[in-house]
């Protein structure tokens, strides 16, 4: 039996770490599937809620790029939404930096006319009771945005209405939907100016 | 038997891990601004509770005095991990609100409290019980503080409660008042000390009644 009280200290470490690692693993081994499948569910529903008729595996041929992007370099995750093998819109996640709180990360989908289908804030820090209602949950309000391109409103409109431009913000939170309103702005920006996203070209 | 009725009154009120021993306030304070955040993050506490004070204490004989803190953390943080993946796997929606507290379970003191001072000295059937007591007790703030910060701060009862219990929560969600504007103080982080402090307050108050 092993005596000296180091060797006994590290040999019921070690004990305890395997058995430990064994049942973590085991779990990981059996839940990955399951949650891979929620991943891609919830990710697919998101998509959804901008683009509805496409017939591509639509998570299979995501790729993604490196861009300048709100005036950041930032590698932005790109979903083609094909129909009879041609794309006809793109849903690109990005995120943008100066939000009240820092990040929020950004689902916006573009359609092959420079028009927007629409945009969804993946996750944000934004203050909960003012900031929070660019959720869908929360408000409609970032609802507004299917259909809007850089000539509707004009490009000097695209704003919110404190800054002279057509777009409502919160009482009490100007920051957030100024935010959105940029964003979006810019990635419409970024498509007039660089074309559309090809898959070869990193 | 006495010590069972002791061990259920120390849980639930004389040692309350929230109220007494102020443990744990990191995520009880985070999570608290809904009743169904309060539920799940309950839960998920409770069971590494019970989970981390029964395996302490069937081997507190073989776990040597030097080692124990390293050995407790691990096993606690074993099943912490158990316990997200398996939310993860079950519960998308609930981990998707509740997923950055849930490591957070690792930190919260109250379960390394249990393990050092109860489920090291005693066995694994009194073990199990003290984890459940101080669980439940940890809990029931949870969610009185949950249901406190909820109603004030938007005007609602069990809201999204379909994160938890399936098409069945939607009929449980109450919108008490129409209407109303919200409260942010209620929402944010001092809307949780405030409350707590008065549940605090309560407690004490009630202790004082007791004894005059």
């Amino acid at each position: 039996m092993i005596q000296h009280p180091v060797l006994k200290a590290g040999t019921l470490l070690l004990v305890f770490t395997a058995v430990s690692i064994f049942f973590v693993s085991f779990t990981h081994v059996s839940t990955k599937d399951k949650i891979k499948y929620n991943e891609d569910q919830l990710l697919i529903k998101r998509l959804g809620e901008l683009v509805s008729d496409y017939d591509n595996n639509i998570l299979e041929e995501k790729f993604s790029k490196q861009v300048n992007l709100h005036d950041t370099k930032q590698i932005i995750s790109i979903y083609p939404a094909k129909k009879n093998n041609k794309t006809f819109a793109y849903l690109i996640e990005h995120t943008y930096p100066n939000g009240y709180n820092g990040n929020i990360r950004l689902l916006t989908g573009v359609d092959t006319s420079n028009q927007l289908l629409g945009v969804r804030v993946i996750t944000h820090r934004e203050t909960p009771g003012l900031g929070d209602k660019v959720e869908t949950k929360k408000s409609s309000w970032i609802e507004q945005f299917s259909g809007l391109s850089l000539s509707n409103p004009s490009e000097s409109k695209w704003k919110v209405k404190r800054d002279g431009g057509v777009f409502d913000s919160f009482t009490g939170a100007t920051i957030t939907p100024r935010a959105i309103v940029t964003a979006s702005y810019q990635v419409l920006v970024l498509f007039r100016k660089q074309g559309f996203p090809n898959k070869t070209e990193r | 038997m006495e010590d069972y009725i002791k061990i259920v009154k120390n849980g639930l009120w004389t040692n309350n891990q929230a109220l007494v021993a102020l443990l744990g306030l990191c995520p009880l304070l985070a999570v608290t601004n809904n009743i169904v955040n309060a539920i799940g993050l309950g839960v998920a506490t409770t069971f590494v509770l019970v989970a981390s004070n029964v395996s302490v204490s069937i081997f507190r004989n073989q776990i040597s005095k030097e080692v124990r803190i390293p050995i407790f953390v691990l096993l606690i943080a074993s099943f912490v991990t158990i316990v997200e993946l398996v939310m993860q796997s079950y519960f998308y929606d609930l981990y998707l609100i509740l997923g950055i507290f849930v490591p957070l379970i690792v930190t919260n003191c109250a379960i390394l409290g249990r393990a050092e001072a109860f489920a090291s000295k005693n066995t694994w059937g009194k073990s199990a019980l003290d984890g459940l007591m101080m669980g439940i007790g940890f809990s029931v703030v949870l969610i009185i503080l949950g249901a406190v910060r909820e109603l004030i701060g938007s005007g609602t009862l069990f809201d999204q409660s379909a994160l938890l219990l399936g098409s069945l929560g939607d009929t449980l969600s109450i919108t008490v008042f129409d209407d109303y504007q919200g409260t942010l103080l209620a929402i944010l982080p001092p809307g949780a000390f405030i409350g707590l402090g008065l549940i605090v307050a309560v407690k004490n108050w009630f202790d004082q009644i007791k004894t005059i």
